[in-house]
């Protein structure tokens, strides 16, 4: 088989870790390869070194036998090496066709920046590239109106209008519904067939087994194992990329008390279109849906964020409005949200001015005063508690790996001591270990008497962890299904989801 | 034990700031000993006080970030100086005067506040119609002459000094000290920080965005009041068109004392320090003889400079 992209005792050091430590790297004509591992172990760096975002330290990288050294993305570019990263880069207020020549326009004759574009002659290429993915939209749909597949599928047409001959994608799939992913799959697939590699990084390990062809586990900043997918097992590769045995799923026997929540025909826009549901102490509620079945919107109500234009919400029997997060706080409800880097972090400030930010006026003297003893004391608590790994508690959070960064949000609602949380995709591109960690202390506090409400879009999650399970489309509520023996099936929980029920009821 | 390292990193952030005008004010001292009499040290430093004041009004309105910023401290001023001296001299005592001014200049601030919060209109566009009204209305109350014949005990406010202080430079420090306080060891200051950080996940986590803004306009307002009436006292007459530019000698004061335009980052201290270079340029400039036709030139360029070199500085450390 023929090596398209090879790399050589890749090193690359940051201040105080190495980030990758002398990796080789092989990437074989038109194979589908898996780059696992947790986060922290370089997979990131690893892809920025080889897709010229980053310079290695020492090493090699050589393509199609040619060795090369990238200055800048564009240099490995123009060597067909693409990449599709996590955070997708489109300009928003552009159409479609904009954004796949964008910064290599078409235009009549010689190209200067000042050249007359050929709109047609882009339109038809892009309409070509749309067709050969198999996507729906037209080539003028602006970018804004896109869902986030038909970004994706945009970016790749970007990266196809290059004739890459590898494509990295970093998380592909972790924003996107199953059959959105299911979608993915097949142009993955097509690519391949038409000879095009790609290397495929995720942490959902069903989605590695079923799509690679080839996979390697880093750790650490090494390689640590390359497998077949024929060889490879979920309990294989787990244990490759933590090193150890994982416990999963925490099995716990629930015992709900009283109603702490109550949610009564709540209705917004036409997002949330209303829901009704009640919450009670020591147990788990998971929310199920697609994407934009209103499950956060619902969330994003009961917390202050949007005020609700019709329904009540009742604490521990009490009716309460709610109309901002410092209401919600006050009556010591807590929201741990999807998008960390958005809405739960402030990036610029240190772990401990993080984890203390809803707190402050309880540790604070008079109320207003900041006492800096116990702002370390509880910041230290609660790093310890969920073992943070930074080096002090004054590191600026935006130098943290993805999931210490998840555990900071956690550390932020968990020392404001809360009956009800509420967790919005808690383990959304989180590593498998981390993860682990996650669910266990999201069913301790089930357990200790709080009342949890999580949102996973990830279903093997909710049906492990919840002990009821409401499943959302549209704006409605289609089901609340009992799980307290874990009996729940994907099936059923997918039949609610996709609002089959509703249409057979109607 | 990382702790102490940690902040002693940061809190000499200023450092750099520092050393310039030191360097500065040495390299007048030797070309030009009248630098150092006390008359000029006590002209130098009325100057640093104004400039003082208002960077520090303005530190707490960019720090809030989303672009925020007040365009209108240089208006207010002259806004602020007439209003005084046509107060004082149509009968009203000093102390009531200067109290009206104040609530006049902090009520400016929450106008600002609600445009910005409430109904959203950038900070921009609201304070630069203040910058355009406040001028015009100072004109419309003066018809264009100075109100002249303040009452002496008002011009001592910035005439007269403490030890051989000038009160004005008192003030700076005094207000200095208290907004220091604000912005470090409460938990308002935290708040704006988070703010300027990252607006979503400040909400989100249950600071109260639109007071915070709020209040950093009402400061920004106050202070804006305080150097006008300063001002006032220092040409003992309401003045409708003194202050002008000192808008952007105090953006420029904040930002070369290390305030963040993107919000989020700032201090006290650095606004100081960075109007105190402005203030010693001017000041500078005439101790050189140099031509006044050229100091608009020279300070443009050492402000263009002097920010280009900490962002450079900042990339290769960061």
């Amino acid at each position: 088989m023929k090596t398209v992209l090879r790399a050589r005792k890749i090193l690359k050091r940051f201040p105080g870790v190495v980030a990758v430590n002398g990796v080789d790297f092989e990437v074989y004509e038109g194979e589908i390869l898996s780059l696992v591992g947790e986060n922290g172990a370089g997979k990131s760096t690893l892809i920025k070194i080889l897709t010229g975002v980053l310079q290695p330290d020492s090493g090699e990288i050589e393509v199609m036998g040619e060795k090369v050294s990238f200055k800048s993305p564009l240099d490995a570019f123009s060597k067909g090496i693409s990449v599709i990263h996590q955070e997708l880069s489109l300009a928003e207020n552009l159409t479609v066709v904009e954004n796949v020549f964008l910064a290599s326009e078409v235009t009549r004759g010689r190209r200067t920046l000042f050249s007359r574009v050929s709109m047609e002659e882009m339109n038809s290429r892009t309409k070509e590239l749309l067709s050969t993915i198999k996507a729906r939209f037209e080539p003028d749909t602006l970018v804004s109106k896109l869902t986030t597949a038909e970004k994706q599928m945009v970016e790749i047409c970007k990266a196809l209008s290059k004739k890459p001959k590898v494509i990295f994608m970093d998380e592909p799939t972790s924003a996107l519904t199953i059959s959105e992913v299911k979608a993915l799959f097949e142009v993955i697939r097509d690519l391949k067939r038409r000879g095009i590699s790609i290397v495929f990084v995720s942490h959902r390990i069903e989605e590695i087994l079923e799509i690679s062809d080839r996979i390697i586990v880093m750790r650490d900043g090494k390689r640590v194992a390359t497998m077949n997918r024929k060889d490879a097992t979920v309990d294989y590769l787990i244990k490759a990329m933590v090193g150890r045995e994982v416990e999963f799923f925490p099995r716990v026997d629930t015992n709900p008390g009283e109603v702490i929540l109550e949610v009564r025909n709540l209705k917004w826009r036409d997002r949330v279109k209303g829901v009704s549901f009640e919450l009670r102490r020591g147990e788990v509620l998971g929310f199920a849906g697609l994407v934009g079945a209103g499950r956060t919107e619902t969330m994003h109500l009961i917390f202050g964020i949007e005020e609700p234009e019709e329904g009540e919400i009742f604490i521990k029997g009490k009716k309460v409005e709610i109309r901002s997060p410092r209401d919600a706080i006050k009556l010591n409800i807590g929201l741990i949200p999807e998008d960390r880097k958005l809405q739960g972090l402030i990036l610029t400030m240190s772990v401990k001015d993080n984890i203390v930010m809803p707190s402050l006026r309880h540790i604070s003297n008079f109320g207003w005063i900041l006492n800096e003893r116990a702002e370390e004391k509880l910041a230290e608590e609660y790093v310890n508690l969920l073992k943070i790994k930074t080096p002090f508690i004054h590191q600026i959070s935006e130098n943290l790996s993805g999931g210490n960064q998840q555990k900071i949000v956690l550390a932020k609602w968990l020392s404001t001591n809360s009956d009800i949380l509420i967790f919005d995709e808690p383990t959304k591109g989180i590593d498998v270990a981390t993860k682990a960690e996650i669910h266990k202390m999201i069913r301790e506090l089930a357990s200790s008497g709080k009342g949890v409400i999580m949102i996973s879009s990830e279903l093997p999650e909710i049906l492990n962890l919840s002990d009821r399970v409401v499943v959302m489309w549209e704006g409605r509520i289609t089901a609340i299904l009992d799980n307290s023996n874990r009996q729940l099936t994907q099936e059923e929980i997918m039949y609610h989801a996709s609002g089959q029920s509703k249409k057979v009821m109607v | 034990m990382f702790r102490k390292k940690e902040n002693s990193h940061r809190s000499f952030k200023e450092l750099g700031p520092i050393i310039a005008f030191l360097s500065l004010a040495a390299f007048t001292a030797v070309l030009n000993p009248r630098f150092l009499t006390p008359f000029n040290l006590q002209t130098l430093g009325r100057q640093i006080a104004i400039f003082g004041i208002l960077a520090i009004g303005e530190t707490f309105v960019i720090m809030a970030g989303g672009g925020a910023i007040d365009l209108s401290p240089g208006s207010m001023i002259a806004l602020t100086g007439v209003m005084a001296a046509w107060l004082m001299t149509h009968g009203v005592p000093v102390s009531v005067s200067a109290l009206l001014i104040l609530a006049f200049s902090i009520g400016v601030g929450v106008w600002h506040g609600f445009f910005v919060t409430r109904l959203e209109v950038p900070a921009f566009i609201v304070t630069l119609g203040t910058l355009t009204i406040a001028r015009g209305m100072s004109a419309v109350i003066t018809r264009g002459w100075p109100i002249i014949g303040l009452p002496s005990s008002f011009l001592k406010l910035d005439q007269g000094s403490i030890i051989g202080i000038p009160i004005p430079v008192w003030i700076l420090v005094l207000l200095g000290l208290i907004m220091d306080f604000f912005l470090r060891k409460t938990i308002f200051g935290k708040h704006l920080r988070a703010v300027g950080g990252n607006e979503t996940a400040a909400r989100f986590s249950g600071v109260n965005v639109n007071r915070v803004r709020m209040i950093t306009f009402m400061i920004s307002g106050f202070m804006a009041g305080i150097a006008g009436l300063i001002v006032a006292a220092r040409l003992s007459q309401g003045q409708p068109g003194v202050g002008s530019m000192y808008e952007l000698y105090a953006i420029a004061s904040a930002v070369i004392g290390g305030t963040s335009l993107t919000g989020g980052e700032g201090s006290v201290l650095g606004s100081i320090v960075g109007a105190s270079i402005i203030s010693l340029l001017w000041n500078a400039l005439v101790m050189l003889n140099v031509s006044t036709y050229w100091h608009n030139v020279v300070i443009g360029m050492v402000i263009v400079v002097a920010v280009t070199l900490d962002v450079l500085r900042k990339r290769i450390r960061g």
